[in-house]
């Protein structure tokens, strides 16, 4: 087969979708501009108001600060309700918050603090320490935090020479790069460590707190979070570490000194199962609690107390406390009730309201100015009226100091006004799209997704050499141009636009080339009017509504169902199904002419069902193991989905266990079997090597993995070190055991075992005779055509006869091949095997029966396509190996369809970081390998799919219908015997252009998707619901592209190997008594008489011969043929 | 004769239609608050009984009925309790595919019950009216040219109505739209029955349009 002139389109249009993706997702999220400028005590703010600078101008109002940050600490962990007598673990298990509230009034408020998404706590800090709105493309960065080069609270503490001293979290040390006096980080990612953090806090807490070497103490404790990402907040470990946290404030504010400022917060919330990142209000709404041992507040009820707090605010109300600069980028508002309504009250000195309103008013209307002058995304009408805005009031505060009296509080609600409505106009304009961007990249994917169309339907002309020479080359040639024309004229290259001006020209070129071919070829959209795509129609259409892709996963379940229906009756309809009544002498004889025999349809249609009731059960099944968004009410997650460790009972626990080692066990004996069946388990090469021994070996390593993180950690104590140990080792030996055999397998993909043996003539028992008929052979090419297949049938024959022996009359010694029908699907599937082993590791234990559905899905619905194609074969003369739509579709269905049956979601809050620990508890020092674990995990359907893409080509023929000796007696005429995937080699040509055209087909299913969404995202970008649906849809879908793309071509590219191994193989078996059989050759009008007593040897010279000879004549052939032509 | 048979059969298809917008009118005169969403069980089973009365009725009248070769009363009898029989499988496969397309098990197997019914009533008792208990022919009257009759391809119409409108009615339930239609399974069986409106007055326009396509063999 040709390699090159099937990779080569494929690599050009998967790149064309990535430009396009690239190009749309570049101008699709949110990108904000980080202004670069700092705050100073010397700043003034309006010019010409004041000599003196606008901060630090009078004596703080503390002069030190402790900042405890309970990472994850929900709003409604700090509810405390006396009488709530049956608490839930996280309920009322922080009563010093209400205590010190109730009795000490004016010392201190519980607050709920509202954290602006995403959720994740990088993004927390940098929004709680610069005072900004972080954004949604910050999302991915958690992996790897870089410094935060804004103004922020940490650098403005140091610059007035406060002394910072942090404990905790040590993400802190990344973003804050020498900023601290002195730190003591603690690691953070390992997310099943609850303790570590937190002891290393409270070990050096105290001690700091009662020395003098600080000023402002940031405490950051992960051990809540932990524990609900762990375990959820509905567990017993939950109440204890709150109530550890209890202790600690307790502690803290005990210790603390008059001038000091306590607070204790939450970076974000949490949703029921203990994580976070999203925007729901479950995890957006944290605490907040202030406290100090001198009056802070006045009472309660003698002002208006905010309901909630949002996070940015905290920045300017500490900062003008502390007396530090309010960082130049903030866009909170200070706090009110921390300031004296008026200056004259007894307390130390400080703002009053008026005063630090003022100057958070002008500090965040000259950032404004600024980012209005660096970026033009605020709108300018809005932008005007808040200038007006802030003349109105400045003006109004001018006249009221001029005249020595207060600012009325109507100023101050102005002021308020005008600072919410700034952080409000940020936040939407922060939301900005690039639309020249976004069109290009919408074009591309549109056309990538014709291409792909019309390469499927054009697979044998794309196929010949040099047809795409054309079109990459201009490609090349425009980008080049684009490039050089933006150097020239702008002196900066922008890469997005040279991508896109070339994957455009290559695009537009390849379609107008095609429209240039001869009629008879010409691509006809008609044709794509089937059913099968009015599925994958309603797929891309049901990504244009939020509600439906909440409720993908049973959406797309629904639609394989139809698809799977669908393809019976269609068959009924078609008459295929059952067998055809008696010849009818009223229909026109053409449609009768060939029929299978009613036998074979009987069990055809038998198989067909059986496989559709197994897919239609798995499924029902798989519906069970889905995960639940946030937005789904009522919803229950799968209880298979947590990890065993967290199932409380131990009973269940031990069911769960069993239940999932058992469907591991299954998983392997099936692939065995199948593979046993075949014939593919005889050889002693390494690929065999790996079924028989790696699989299995790592299914024991893997039941013994789960076995040991099952056990809670308190049971074994004194053996804890070996399990720790286990946790290590056992992982990452399976991993290795795994990827040698797939290195093994991807190195020598050859499943087949040729054995000569000597003939054993004392048997006398006859083989059946080869039947080949001669009549054919007239046509050289005829006869040319059976040659593989006798070669095979021979081989089978002596397969199915067991011992019987191979030379009949002759005693030259036969050949003896197993598993060479199967020889491309089988290496195929092992890998899939192994890769599925790979990938079931990275998820929870319970996952082991989806993984068993996925692959008897997969099995039904190859088992389904391959009836199908056997029923349908003789009514439709299909020239070829074309995969009809129908099953391209259901096999991507599938693919989406596990995503969801292996708890996936396409939404942030749901990745399973935990995939990034397996093998690795102790965390990673580096981010690739933990990002790739993650993406391993994501997609995992996604990638076993794709690597089995090619099966669909290959399943018809390994299920090939093996009924000639009926139809010999219904048909009256002999036809030729199975011979299964060796079919594939007779005709390279249609093999590589079937293959191209699975592929592209594949491909375009999975691209209409990406583009679906893409649409979704662009014409819904200012819907509701564009950042909790639309655009993680688009993230996921787009990604889940990407890895499909890459892993089809790796599916691809192991057929290649596997065509190449057989080919060698046929090479080494090449003569040397080639004479011999030239004579007899010469000697026989018909090739049957030779019945292949011949070695190997000779058979193979026999067969590269005449592949040659083959050639000569065809040529001949067609120079005849355009001889007649032009006559 | 073709002019004939299609007429008659439209007229047929008339009453039946009619038979349903009867069943929604009548209950609403002489029940109290009766609606279509609101006591929706009730309109659910006055129609499809309805619409299973005047089928039979019809079709005796118009002796469509397939030709029976015996005339005995135990065959008779026999006869009719197989296709009770059929018509009972057939509401349990309704059920059985209607969960599998994923109704609830438990909570409203009532309700599914009764769309089962419904389809039931709009496809499996016609084809028992049409071609009696006779499962191969059913089989054979669903392929491209096992239609040997008018009424044969009136059936094919109208079950391929029915279906598909019960399956497009599922498409609004998961929508966030809170109309008391998006309910399970109002949706399903406005969706079925609108289906079958559509087929009973689509069928006869059909086969008329198509008369010079369609040869039917004698019976
Ligand atoms: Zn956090
Ligand atoms: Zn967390």
């Amino acid at each position: 087969m040709r390699r090159l002139p099937v990779l080569l389109p494929l690599i050009w249009v998967c790149s064309v979708f990535y430009v396009g993706i690239f190009l749309f997702v570049g101008g699709f999220l949110l990108v904000r501009l980080e202004v670069n400028r700092t705050s100073t005590c010397a700043d003034i703010l309006s010019p010409g108001a004041q000599v003196k600078g606008d901060f630090c101008l009078s004596e703080p109002r503390f002069r030190r600060a402790v900042v405890l940050i309970i990472d994850a600490l929900k709003a409604d962990f700090t509810r405390y309700d006396p009488e709530n007598t049956a608490p839930k673990p996280f309920e009322n298990k922080l009563p010093v918050l209400d205590e010190m509230g109730s009795l000490h009034p004016s010392h201190a408020r519980l607050y709920t603090f509202r954290a602006d998404p995403p959720t994740t706590t990088m993004q927390r800090i940098k929004g709680f320490t610069t005072g900004s709105l972080p954004t949604f493309i910050d999302v991915g960065n958690n992996f790897a935090s870089n410094a935060i080069l804004e103004d922020n609270l940490v650098h403005q503490l140091g610059q007035v020479g406060k002394r910072v001293v942090f404990m905790g979290d040590d993400t802190w040390v990344s973003l804050f790069p020498k900023k601290f006096h002195r730190s003591l980080p603690f690691p953070s990612f390992n997310v099943k460590d609850l303790h570590t953090v937190d002891n290393g806090i409270l070990q050096n807490i105290y001690p700091t707190m009662e020395g003098d070497d600080w000023d402002v103490l940031i405490a950051h404790f992960l051990g809540v979070d932990h524990c609900g990402h762990r375990f959820g907040p509905d567990h017993p470990a939950m109440a204890e570490k709150l109530s550890q946290m209890d202790g600690v404030i307790r502690s803290v504010i005990k210790r603390l000194k008059n001038d000091t400022l306590l607070v204790v917060m939450g970076d974000h919330g949490m949703t029921d199962t203990g994580d976070h990142g999203g925007e729901s209000q479950k995890e957006t709404d944290a605490a907040l609690f202030l406290y100090s041992s001198s009056p802070l507040f006045s009472a309660p009820g003698s002002q208006m107390e905010p309901e909630v707090v949002p996070q940015t605010d905290l920045v300017p109300t500490l900062a003008l406390l502390l007396g530090v600069p309010i960082p130049y980028s903030s866009v909170g508002q200070v706090l009110l009730p921390l300031f004296p309504q008026n200056g004259s009250r007894s307390a130390p000195t400080g703002l009053s309201q008026a005063e630090a309103l003022w100057i958070n008013v002008k500090q965040v209307n000259r950032f404004l100015e600024t980012y209005s002058n660096m970026a033009k995304d605020i709108p300018p009408d809005s932008l005007s009226l808040l200038r007006a805005d802030f003349s109105n009031i400045s003006s109004q505060y001018l006249v009221a100091v001029q005249e020595g009296r207060l600012p009325s509080p109507d100023l101050v609600v102005s002021m308020q006004n005008y600072l919410t409505s700034v952080r409000e106009t940020c936040r939407a304009s922060w939301a900005r799209f690039n639309p020249f961007k976004m069109a290009a990249g919408l074009l591309i994917l549109g056309l990538a997704c014709l291409l792909c169309c019309v390469i499927s339907e054009l697979s044998h002309l794309v196929i010949q050499e040099g047809f795409l020479k054309l079109p990459i080359f201009s490609g090349l040639v425009v980008g080049m141009a684009v490039a050089g024309v933006q150097l020239f004229s702008q002196g900066y290259l922008e890469l997005s636009w040279c991508l896109a001006g070339a994957a455009l020209s290559s695009e537009v070129l390849f379609l107008w080339k095609t429209r240039r071919v001869s009629p008879k070829d010409r691509w006809c959209p008609a044709r794509l009017l089937t059913p099968a795509l009015l599925v994958l129609f309603l797929r891309c259409a049901s990504l244009l509504s939020d509600s439906y892709v909440i409720y993908e996963g049973h959406v797309v379940t629904f639609l394989l169902l139809t698809l799977s229906v669908y393809i019976p009756l269609r068959l009924n309809w078609d008459g295929l199904l059952v067998p055809l009544p008696p010849p009818d002498t009223q229909k026109p004889p053409m449609q009768r002419q060939a029929t299978l025999p009613s036998s074979v349809v009987r069990r055809e249609t038998t198989v067909l069902l059986v496989w559709l009731g197994v897919l239609v059960g798995s499924l029902y099944v798989s519906l069970s193991f889905h995960n639940c968004r946030e937005e789904q009410g009522s919803c229950q997650p799968s209880p298979f989905l947590s990890p065993l460790s967290r199932v409380q009972d131990s009973q269940l626990r031990n069911l769960h266990y069993v239940l999932s080692v058992a469907s591991l066990a299954t998983w392997v004996y099936l692939l065995h079997r199948w593979l046993r069946h075949y014939g593919n388990l005889n050889c002693s090469t390494v690929s065999v090597f790996s079924a028989c021994f790696i699989l299995p070996l790592a299914c024991v390593g893997m039941g013994l993995h789960w076995a040991v993180s099952a056990t809670p950690e308190d049971t074994f104590r004194n053996l804890s070190e070996l399990i720790g140990l286990a946790h290590v080792f056992l992982p990452r030996a399976i991993f290795c055991v795994l990827g040698l055999g797939l290195l093994l397998l991807w190195v020598d993909p050859m499943t087949v075992f040729i054995k000569s043996r000597t003939p054993v003539n004392s048997r006398g028992t006859s083989l059946p005779r080869p039947r080949y008929r001669a009549s054919t052979g007239i046509s050289p090419q005829a006869e040319l055509h059976h040659l593989i297949p006798q070669l095979y049938q021979r081989i089978r024959h002596s397969l199915e006869d067991g011992g019987v022996e191979a030379g009949e009359v002759d005693d030259r010694p036969a050949v003896e091949a197993y598993g060479l029908g199967t020889v491309f699907s089988a290496p195929l599937l092992l890998f899939c095997g192994l890769l599925g082993l790979v990938l079931l590791l990275l998820h929870p234990e319970g996952m082991a029966l989806a993984f068993l559905l996925l692959l008897l899905e997969a099995g039904a619905v190859l088992h389904i396509h391959a009836c199908s194609t056997n029923l349908s074969s003789l009514s439709i003369h299909s020239s070829g190996y074309s995969v009809p739509w129908a099953s391209v579709v259901s096999w991507s269905l599938a693919a989406a369809q596990f995503f969801h049956a292996t708890g996936h979601l396409p939404t942030f809050p749901s990745i399973q970081w935990g995939a990034a620990f397996v093998g690795f508890p102790q965390g990673h020092t580096g981010t690739v390998l933990p990002a790739s674990l993650v993406i391993l995990n994501t997609f995992s359907s996604h990638i076993l799919f794709a690597v089995g893409c090619p099966l669909l080509l290959f399943w018809p023929l390994v299920c090939e219908v093996r009924g000639t000796r009926s139809a010999r007696s219904v048909g009256g005429e002999e036809s030729e015997d199975a011979v299964m995937e060796m079919r594939l080699r007779e005709s390279p040509q249609k093999f590589s252009s079937a293959l191209l055209q699975l592929t592209a087909r594949y491909l375009f299913v999975n691209g209409a998707q990406v583009l679906a969404s893409v649409c979704a995202a662009a014409i819904l970008r200012r819907h509701l619901m564009v950042w909790k649906v639309f655009a993680p849809k688009l993230m996921f879908e787009a990604s889940g592209f990407i890895v499909s793309s890459v892993f089809v071509m790796l599916g691809l590219i192991m057929v290649m190997r596997v065509d190449i191994a057989v080919g060698r193989l046929f090479k080494k078996l090449l003569p040397q008594n080639s004479r011999l059989f030239k004579l007899r050759n010469r000697n026989k009008p018909h090739i049957s008489a030779i019945r292949l007593q011949a070695t190997p040897q000779v058979l193979a010279e026999m067969w590269q011969q005449l592949l040659s000879s083959r050639l000569v004549l065809m040529r001949l052939w067609h120079r005849a043929k355009s001889g007649v032509d032009t006559v | 004769m073709w002019d004939v048979e299609i007429r008659g059969m439209a007229s047929a298809h008339a009453i039946v239609a009619s038979s349903i917008f009867l069943a929604t009118v009548i209950p609403a005169v002489f029940l109290e608050n009766f609606s279509v969403y609101g006591s929706h069980m009730v309109w659910l089973y006055s129609v499809a009984g309805s619409v299973a009365v005047v089928n039979i009725a019809v079709f005796w009248l118009l002796g469509i009925s397939p030709p029976t070769k015996k005339n005995t009363l135990s065959f008779k009898i026999n006869r009719l309790f197989r296709s009770c029989l059929y018509f009972l499988l057939s509401c349990l496969f309704y059920h059985t595919v209607v969960v599998l397309y994923g109704a609830p098990l438990l909570e409203t197997a009532l309700d599914t019950f009764s769309l089962a019914v419904l389809l039931s009533t709009f496809t499996t008792l016609r084809c028992l009216c049409i071609l009696g208990p006779n499962i191969q022919a059913w089989i054979r009257v669903f392929s491209r040219d096992g239609a040997l009759s008018v009424w044969d391809t009136s059936l094919q119409i109208t079950t391929g109505c029915s279906l598909v409108g019960a399956w497009l009615g599922a498409f609004p339930i998961p929508l966030d739209w809170d109309r008391p239609w998006q309910v399970w399974p109002v949706s399903c069986t406005l969706g079925a029955t609108a289906g079958f409106l559509t087929g009973l007055l689509v069928a006869p326009v059909w086969i008329h349009w198509h008369r010079k396509l369609l040869t039917y063999k004698l019976k």
